[in-house]
């Protein structure tokens, strides 16, 4: 027996030494159009024979280890805890939300103009993760392409601003609209496909949008992207210094205060904010509504659900169109809040990114979702120097949680409903 | 003539990519006939064959080495080494612990791998894509000196010739090795071969093992036809090659290799007739068609649902 | 009410059923019976709209029903238990019921965005319909338990009160008793007999527990091998001397 784990350990070593030194210890680096190959740095090579030691000896010590883990789990004082009594828990959770709504509305106006920037980036997060937290969680339907329906909110702004000068305010729920129209298009036919084809099929039609935002150049603008994204406005005030759009009055002006540039950060972050409680209140609605029980219950046997008269295509239409629609929401917003988008902001890892925020903060848990969405955005700000690191972290982490905490961080927790007995 | 040597030229470039596309997809194939989860990283997998590849040729010509036969075998069997350790390792680490549990979980984990290993290379050779140098030059042309010529590089022969073979020892041993026959029977009936003693999560790693070997054999080839590697190179002919494994019928080892050359010379021929621009357009519409008109492939057997 | 013609269906080479036929009435409990790879959940496969059968008619209430997808035909009140229960694992038992009535409820997005007060007034009835239905099978209590935690014959009690509140015409148990101790199984008989007297609810039944079979069964049908072998009283079925030989194998 200790031979053989001794045998396992130091093949699983040198698996670990053949994956990590090529690619880590040599380096390809191009001068020219020579190509040379150097060594790294000494603190690589440390790095990979920690490595090697580290798999060695945890295969050999595996049972053990184990063993121990599950020792520091038990050792847990919350883990005896009882869950709390349903009703006390959802007023928690909504006591959770509401401050987390109250705190984000004051705190603007106390911020720097950067954090206010950044939290604007993170509500449009939000939504989004709202919005596939829908498709993915509650219906479960894995759709790898969702970016495509942000897209098509962001463009569908920037591109009625520039050829119709059409204003945020009428833009908004138009991006909506035809994002949902998106979804509807694409959900019909695919919908009827296993749960694996579905992601390779929406991770296509995610591409083929992005192409063809990139080579419909007349249109578009091709890689150039599309510019001049007017800001939104206040009752017809602008927040610039000057009036750019004929029988708009300005934000200072008609309230006497001095020019200043933070106002429209803070009123695109207030929007930000206004859209993403909405998104946040009608999924939260909806979830309890018939629809959301039959997303639920399409997820947990399909085969049961039809056999109930829920017909497929329609229960996963609902929310495949639902969630496209939060997308373009969140485009419109974030397409005025960058004022030029291109189609670099619409690739697949994107797409990733929002789902690693539905899967961390646990599916169909929307408190996890807004967790998880303003830890994936923050936390590389914060460690700058760790922030070309956040892919590979995303990777690992998604691959982890799926290991040891499927149902994400924060679970979701189902609603006891009340019953007259009689 | 010249329409005719056009088209000839374009079916020859197709059937080139198209047979490396192949060798991806039996990787996807095996896979999914086994324990039926999509393999996401094995895109990733072949990329780094390709790296790897690249290195040892690299390295072999600062210390002097010039044969070129020797040059390439080396690369070859250094970057199958290593993809077939990673493809192991992934399966060990992702996958097992996944296997068996609802659908989205493995496929979840499967997107998780596939994006750390993009950025592990990333990280540790950069972004930029490099140069990989063509080892193999020239080739025959036919078509008159001044008109329209048809060539086909040494390259394009190298890469047919090399598939073919992998292919027909694959083929050999599927059908006759001890553990080929333990795969058939694993993909027939997992549980089953399971209580008749077969190790069925060695034939598992087996088959991630056998893919990934493919891979980097692609991966080498792939990565000298165009001269230019990536961190990302892997994902977009990881879609395509899954493409072509669904487009044969996944599941299906000659499935793989007809979906690899139909969709490499669909890709050819609205590069050539159309613009380069639209062929990824092209290829994934090719599968959203096949997927919603015959999603059993062009070989692959019909599924009953059982209820 | 439920008329059965002719009833084949193929897979590939394999001809699973051929030529059944079945009829029930209104009010009526009617068996199907056979040893195991008869064909029986096959033919409810064909019933229930998850096959399109290869030929033969089904009609129920006077219209074809054969090839209507099969969320359709559980519209029409014709709704199906499973061999293998099937419930709806990760949400409490009153959801279960719940999203079983979601037809009966306000589809309207809208109308339930703003809780107008015609949804509030139907979301009320449905959990009313719920909870008396939960009383029925005894499960009131373990109404916010994940219904994947109840215990075995609980399952079952709980998929059968998930066909009720659909409000069906016809239903259709496949093996109800199986998996279920003598007890439960006498619990089930009462059960099925009270859907048929208290609610005209018939029934068509798989099942291979005998004793419940001839109990409550108004007529039974016998298929071995996919083929219609007898059908008759449960008298006359225990006197059948072709039944006893598929059962039994001939001397």
């Amino acid at each position: 027996m200790v031979a053989q784990n001794i045998k396992h350990a130091l093949f699983c070593a040198v698996i670990t030494l053949i994956i990590s030194y090529p690619i880590l210890g040599l380096d390809l680096i191009a001068e020219g159009i020579q190509i040379k190959l150097s060594g790294a740095d000494t603190s690589t090579y440390i790095g990979i024979a920690a490595a090697v030691l580290i798999v060695f000896l945890f295969q050999l010590f595996r049972p053990a280890i184990t063993g121990s883990l599950s020792a520091i789990g038990a050792a847990n004082p919350l883990r005896d805890r009882k869950p709390l009594p349903q009703d006390k828990r959802v007023r928690l959770e909504r006591a959770a939300l509401i401050l987390i709504v109250i705190g984000a509305l004051l705190w603007p106006f106390f911020a720097s103009r950067g954090s206010v920037d950044l939290a604007t980036l993170v509500l449009i997060y939000i939504m989004l993760g709202l919005g596939l937290n829908v498709v993915v969680g509650l219906a479960g339907l894995l759709d790898l392409g969702y970016v495509a329906f942000y897209a098509v909110g962001a463009y569908t702004f920037a591109l009625l601003s520039q050829y119709y000068d059409i204003s945020f305010w009428v833009a908004l729920p138009l991006g909506a609209l035809l994002a949902a129209a998106f979804g509807f298009l694409l959900g019909f036919p695919v919908l009827r496909l296993r749960g694996d084809y579905l992601a390779i099929v929406t991770l296509g039609f995610g591409e083929i949008i992005r192409i063809l935002l990139n080579n419909l150049t007349s249109l578009t603008g091709g890689p150039n992207g599309v510019g001049g994204i007017p800001d939104p406005t206040l009752f017809g005030m602008e927040f610039g210094r000057r009036i750019k759009t004929e029988g708009n009055t300005s934000f200072h002006e008609v309230f006497n205060i001095p020019y200043n540039s933070d106002h429209k950060v803070i009123f695109l972050y207030l929007i930000a904010l206004l859209l993403a409680v909405v998104t946040l209140v009608v999924i939260r609605r909806l979830v309890r509504m018939p629809v959301g029980r039959s997303w639920e219950a399409l997820r947990e046997d399909e085969i049961a659900a039809r056999s109930l008269g829920m017909s497929r295509t329609g229960v996963k239409l609902s929310a495949f169109t639902i969630g496209a629609f939060f997308a373009g929401f969140a485009g419109t917003v974030f397409a005025s809040k960058q004022g030029f988008i291109s189609p670099e902001s619409f690739v697949f890892l994107e797409s990733a990114i929002i789902l690693a925020i539905v899967v961390l903060g646990g599916m169909g848990s929307q408190l996890g979702v807004i967790l998880a969405a303003i830890a994936v955005t923050v936390l590389p700000e914060l460690a700058r120097e760790f922030s070309e690191y956040r892919m590979l972290i995303f990777g690992a982490a998604m691959v982890l949680m799926m290991i040891w905490r499927p149902q994400g961080l924060l679970p979701m927790s189902r609603v006891h409903i009340q019953l007259k007995q009689e | 003539m010249h329409d005719v040597l056009y088209f000839l030229q374009q079916l020859i470039n197709g059937l080139t990519v198209g047979s490396a596309y192949a060798l991806i997809a039996i990787g996807y194939t095996m896979v999914y006939g086994i324990i039926g989860m999509i393999n996401f990283a094995h895109g990733e997998i072949y990329m780094i064959g390709a790296y790897i590849s690249l290195i040892v040729i690299t390295g072999l010509a600062t210390l002097g080495s010039a044969w070129l036969p020797l040059v390439l075998l080396v690369a070859l069997i250094c970057a199958v080494i290593v993809s077939s350790s990673m493809g192991w390792a992934v399966e060990r680490v992702a996958y097992r612990p996944v296997r068996g549990q609802h659908r989205l979980i493995p496929l979840i984990s499967a997107i998780g791998m596939s994006i750390f290993l993009q950025n592990y290379v990333h990280l540790a050779q950069g972004s930029r894509n490099i140069g990989f140098p063509s080892l193999i030059q020239g080739g025959i042309t036919m078509g008159a000196e001044d008109g329209f010529q048809t060539s086909i590089s040494y390259m394009q022969i190298t890469i047919f010739v090399v598939t073919l073979v992998c292919m027909t020892a694959l083929s050999m041993f599927i059908s006759k090795s001890r553990l080929g026959r333990a795969c058939r029977a694993v993909s027939q009936d997992l549980k089953m071969s399971n209580l008749l003693g077969i190790d069925t999560n060695r034939i598992i790693a087996a088959t991630f093992v056998i893919g990934a070997a493919l891979a980097a054999v692609a991966g080498l080839l792939l990565g000298m036809y165009y001269g230019s590697i990536d961190p990302l190179f892997g994902f977009i002919a990881g879609l395509k090659a899954f493409t072509a494994a669904v487009l044969g019928g996944i599941g299906s080892i000659p499935g793989a290799m007809l979906g690899g050359l139909i969709l490499g010379v669909a890709e050819a021929m609205t590069s050539g007739y159309l613009s380069g621009e639209y062929k990824d357009v092209v290829s994934f519409g090719l599968l959203i068609l096949i997927l919603l008109f015959r999603p059993t492939g062009l070989l692959g057997k019909p599924e009953v649902e059982k209820i | 009410m439920l008329d059965v013609r002719n009833l084949s269906m193929r897979f590939g080479g394999l001809l699973a059923v051929d030529g059944v036929s079945l009829d029930v009435k209104e009010k009526e409990i009617v068996s199907i019976i056979g040893p195991n790879g008869a064909g029986k959940t096959t033919v409810f496969n064909c019933l229930s709209g998850f096959y399109q059968p290869s030929g033969g008619t089904i009609s129920f209430e006077g219209k074809e029903i054969q090839g209507i997808p099969d969320y359709k035909i559980s519209r029409l009140g014709l709704v199906r238990t499973f061999q293998h229960v099937r419930l709806f694992n990760s949400m409490t038992v009153v959801e279960n019921l719940l999203v079983a009535q979601h037809r009966h409820l306000n589809t309207n997005l809208f109308a339930g965005l703003i809780k107008t007060p015609a949804y509030r007034k139907k979301e009320e009835k449905s959990l009313e319909r719920a909870a008396y239905w939960l009383k029925q099978v005894g499960l009131l209590d373990l109404a916010n338990r994940e219904a994947g935690n109840l215990a075995y014959g609980q399952q079952r009690r709980l998929e059968i009160a998930r066909c009720m509140v659909t409000e069906p015409r016809l239903l259709m148990l496949d093996e109800p008793a199986a998996g279920l101790n003598p007890n439960e199984t006498r619990e089930l008989n009462q059960l099925i007999i009270r859907l048929k007297e208290d609610y005209c609810v018939s029934v068509v039944l798989i099942e291979h527990d005998m004793s419940l079979v001839m109990d409550i069964s108004d007529r039974i049908n016998v298929i071995n091998q996919g083929r219609p072998l007898a059908s008759g009283t449960p008298d006359e079925i225990r006197q059948n001397d072709d039944v006893i030989k598929a059962y039994l194998g001939e001397e």
